[in-house]
């Protein structure tokens, strides 16, 4: 079992967890993630790993609470435990001193697991810039904690409350446009924009590195859930990954796989509540 | 007295039933048939049956006992050499062990040994009885056992008889390894008879690490350097899935036999919605392989709802490497067999849905290296079948995760660690391995059988330590 130290709902339906997990916290480094089970009917969902604390044992996770799974989890308080919490797992980013300035991109909550590749970087004595994308102002998350870290942050909203009116590749674009010679971005985000943000780099040549979020289930390689083609190779992600070369990554195929239960994720949503497991906590 | 060629019959459900629910298809002999079914032992003077079980269990004093009606006996002969009875009972290929060398089998069927061990082992485990721990020094050796499937479970609960302080480290939330994700409910039932078999191992006093991934959360050296484990016995399966490798597997609808069968058994999702977990089973239903992880797809997907289910196999019956009682079982149960055929590419619509699966007929030519005789293509007579699922049951091979984590570990070409055959030794000093991490995917009582060779020179290893 493991324990709830901290809840806190930064956004609407997005929360954040800090999870007493020590063993996880020991071992985990930028780019892995946590697969967890909430409890003994529920289904084990991955989730990247936003910051992590050798000292007090502490993972932090953010998300949102869309599904069913997540709604169960965003149910439960500071105090509660959660059944299963397994980690860390997949392949952690590489890093390294670059040969320019590294730019993390985050989309929407996609802005948490950045946070400590963004760290990992600037440790490594790189200068680091980070881009965060939000749909509007209230819901921008984690911009103090990444100031901290970096050496410049630019926010875009697509509403223009705050920051940058636009996408996150207006960013992009905008660090190309005063001549910042980027040497790797690392963009995680929803799948349309880590696309968006890979077709925009491909014609500049700059190295793109994405974190993919298939369907899984165990995250250790035994299933090939979470398959994806890359350079025409197909690839585990939980064990391969989740990081890989954006300009490779067929994105369509991901994203046609991302909808395979969609139906069912209904049934269950609706289950779920007719139940009551989810909301009357 | 004369002889009784034929095997007593154990009671199945009825195959119509049956195809739509995951209670256990075969439901075990009572008192009665299990003395008579035990009285056909002829008590051969050179056993040939021991010969053939892959840990050497003292078949025939264990059905001298049930003859006699001393059933607790028989359990307790059966235990000096297996851990897992109720389990081996079941899902042993009897045909091709113990029972391939009975006397009886020359002239007729061969003694139902595998019946007979699961009829002394149920009847014990309907009992729960109390098991002791074994007694243990307070500065007793540690060992480490990666994997809680069959190998690690056997090698485990060995070494805690022989008093070491064991500790199994299992990736997954519930130890059993295949036995809890990969062989059905309906053929190994998990409440009733996993689950209490484990909690015997665990009574001997080994504890059971769950969510533990060897490789990222430790590693082996981390284990024997900083947690103070004296010796280390690696048992992490094949369980990396192989695809054919042809156009179209990416499409949804085409699961690996591994995800198909860790969703349905691990992680319940034929109780969906009572339990999160989803699964997809379309109208018409392809499985490709004729192991019996592929009968075990198949018969699942029968009973998730499936209209169709059909297996497709490149070679001809002769060659189907399944279990004869299973594939007997799923013929009962209405599952078609398309035999000497195999799949060319996954056809798929516009939305990146499986629509269908081009195959080729086969022949056989010459034996292959293997013994058997190769398929090869017949040009020209390729043809499609509509599908809305197919499963991929051609095989798995060894998870990396261990090997590249672990610096002076020797491993083959293929992924698969180096072990010695009767030692079960690697090349790195007290780090020993066994079952399908060393010998690709095989049996669960082979598993099982090199658990306890490892046990045993563990032992020896840990001893010499010691002086």
């Amino acid at each position: 079992m493991f324990k709830i130290l901290r809840k806190e709902e930064w956004s609407p339906n997005v929360y954040a967890m800090d999870i007493e997990a020590p063993r996880v916290a020991k071992k985990a480094q930028a780019g892995q993630f946590i697969v967890l089970r909430v409890n003994e009917e529920g289904e084990r969902i991955p989730l990247t790993i936003a910051d992590y604390d050798r000292e007090t044992g502490k993972i932090l996770i953010v998300f949102q609470a869309i599904g069913a799974s997540t709604m169960e989890l965003a149910a439960l308080e500071a105090g509660d435990t959660i059944l299963d919490f397994v980690g860390p797992l997949g392949r952690p980013s590489e890093i390294a001193k670059l040969d320019g300035t590294m730019v993390v991109v985050g989309g929407g909550i996609g802005v948490a697991p950045t946070y400590p590749i963004a760290r990992a970087m600037k440790e490594a004595g790189n200068k680091v810039i980070a881009i965060m994308g939000a749909k509007t102002k209230d819901i921008l998350i984690m911009e103090d904690e990444m100031k901290a870290v970096t050496d410049e942050v630019l926010v875009t909203t697509d509403d223009g409350s705050y920051g940058i009116k636009g996408f996150v590749t207006n960013a992009v674009q905008a660090l190309v446009d005063r001549g910042e010679k980027i040497a790797q971005i690392t963009a995680i985000g929803p799948v349309i924009m880590m696309k968006s943000v890979a077709d925009a780099t491909r014609d500049l040549g700059i190295h793109t590195v994405v974190s993919l979020n298939p369907i899984m289930v165990d995250g250790t390689g035994m299933c090939g859930g979470c398959r994806v083609t890359v350079g025409e190779e197909t690839k585990f992600a939980c064990v391969d990954g989740p990081e890989f070369d954006g300009h490779l990554v067929d994105f369509k195929g991901l994203m046609s796989r991302q909808r395979m239960y969609r139906d069912k994720e209904a049934v269950e949503k609706d289950h779920i509540c007719h139940i009551g497991l989810g909301g009357d906590k | 007295m004369a002889l009784i060629l034929e095997k007593h019959k154990m009671p199945v459900q009825d195959p119509e039933v049956r195809a739509h629910n995951f209670e256990e298809v075969a439901l075990g002999y009572d008192e009665e048939t299990a003395v008579a079914e035990a009285e056909r032992c002829l008590h051969c003077k050179v056993p040939q049956c021991r010969k053939g079980c892959p840990v050497s269990i003292d078949i025939p004093t264990f059905i001298g006992k049930i003859k006699e009606r001393d059933f607790d006996g028989a359990i307790a002969t059966i235990k000096e050499s297996n851990a897992l009875p109720a389990i081996c009972g079941r899902v042993c290929p009897q045909e091709n062990q113990c029972e391939k060398h009975c006397i009886l089998a020359k002239r007729g069927e061969s003694v139902a040994i595998g019946r007979l061990e699961r009829f002394v082992a149920d009847r014990e485990l309907a009992q729960n009885k109390e098991v002791k721990p074994v007694e243990r020094a307070d500065d007793a050796q540690k060992v480490a056992v990666i994997g809680a499937g069959p190998a690690g479970l056997s090698c485990a609960g060995d070494l805690a008889k022989k008093g070491y302080d064991v500790t199994i480290f299992e990736a997954l939330h519930k130890a059993g390894g295949v036995l809890s994700y990969g062989i059905p409910e309906f053929r190994l039932p998990k409440d009733t008879v996993v689950k209490k078999e484990i909690e015997n191992i665990e009574k001997l006093g080994v504890k059971i690490e769950l969510d533990s991934v060897a490789g990222r959360l430790y590693t082996v050296d981390e284990l024997m350097q900083e947690e103070g484990f004296d010796a280390v016995f690696i048992g992490t399966g094949a369980g990396l899935p192989r695809f054919q490798g042809i156009p179209g597997e990416s499409f949804n609808g085409v699961y690996s036999a591994n995800e198909f069968l860790t969703r349905c058994n691990l992680m319940k999702a034929y109780k969906f919605p009572e339990y999160a977990t989803p699964i997809q089973v379309g109208r018409h239903v392809a499985v490709v392989g004729g192991g019996n992880v592929a009968m075990d797809a198949a018969r699942t997907a029968l009973r998730l709802g499936a209209e169709k289910v059909s297996i497709i196999y490149r070679r001809s019956e002769a060659e189907i490497p399944a279990r004869a009682e299973e594939v007997e079982h799923a013929k009962e149960e209405g599952i078609d067999f398309q035999l000497l055929t195999n799949p060319v590419e996954v056809l798929g619509d516009e939305n990146g849905w499986v629509k269908g699966l081009r195959c080729i007929r086969m022949e056989l030519g010459e034996p292959d290296a293997s013994g058997r005789r190769r398929p090869i293509p017949i040009e020209g007579s390729e043809f499609d079948m509509e599908m809305d699922t197919v499963i991929i049951a051609i095989g798995t091979g060894p998870n990396p995760i261990i090997a590249h984590t672990t610096p002076g570990l020797k491993t083959t070409k293929r992924g698969n660690i180096e072990a010695d055959e009767e030692t079960c030794a690697t090349s790195k000093e007290g780090v020993f391995a066994g079952g399908d991490i060393v010998t690709g995917a095989a049996t669960v009582i082979l598993a099982m059988g090199a658990g306890r060779k490892a046990a045993a020179a563990i032992d020896e290893y840990l001893k010499s330590k010691r002086k």
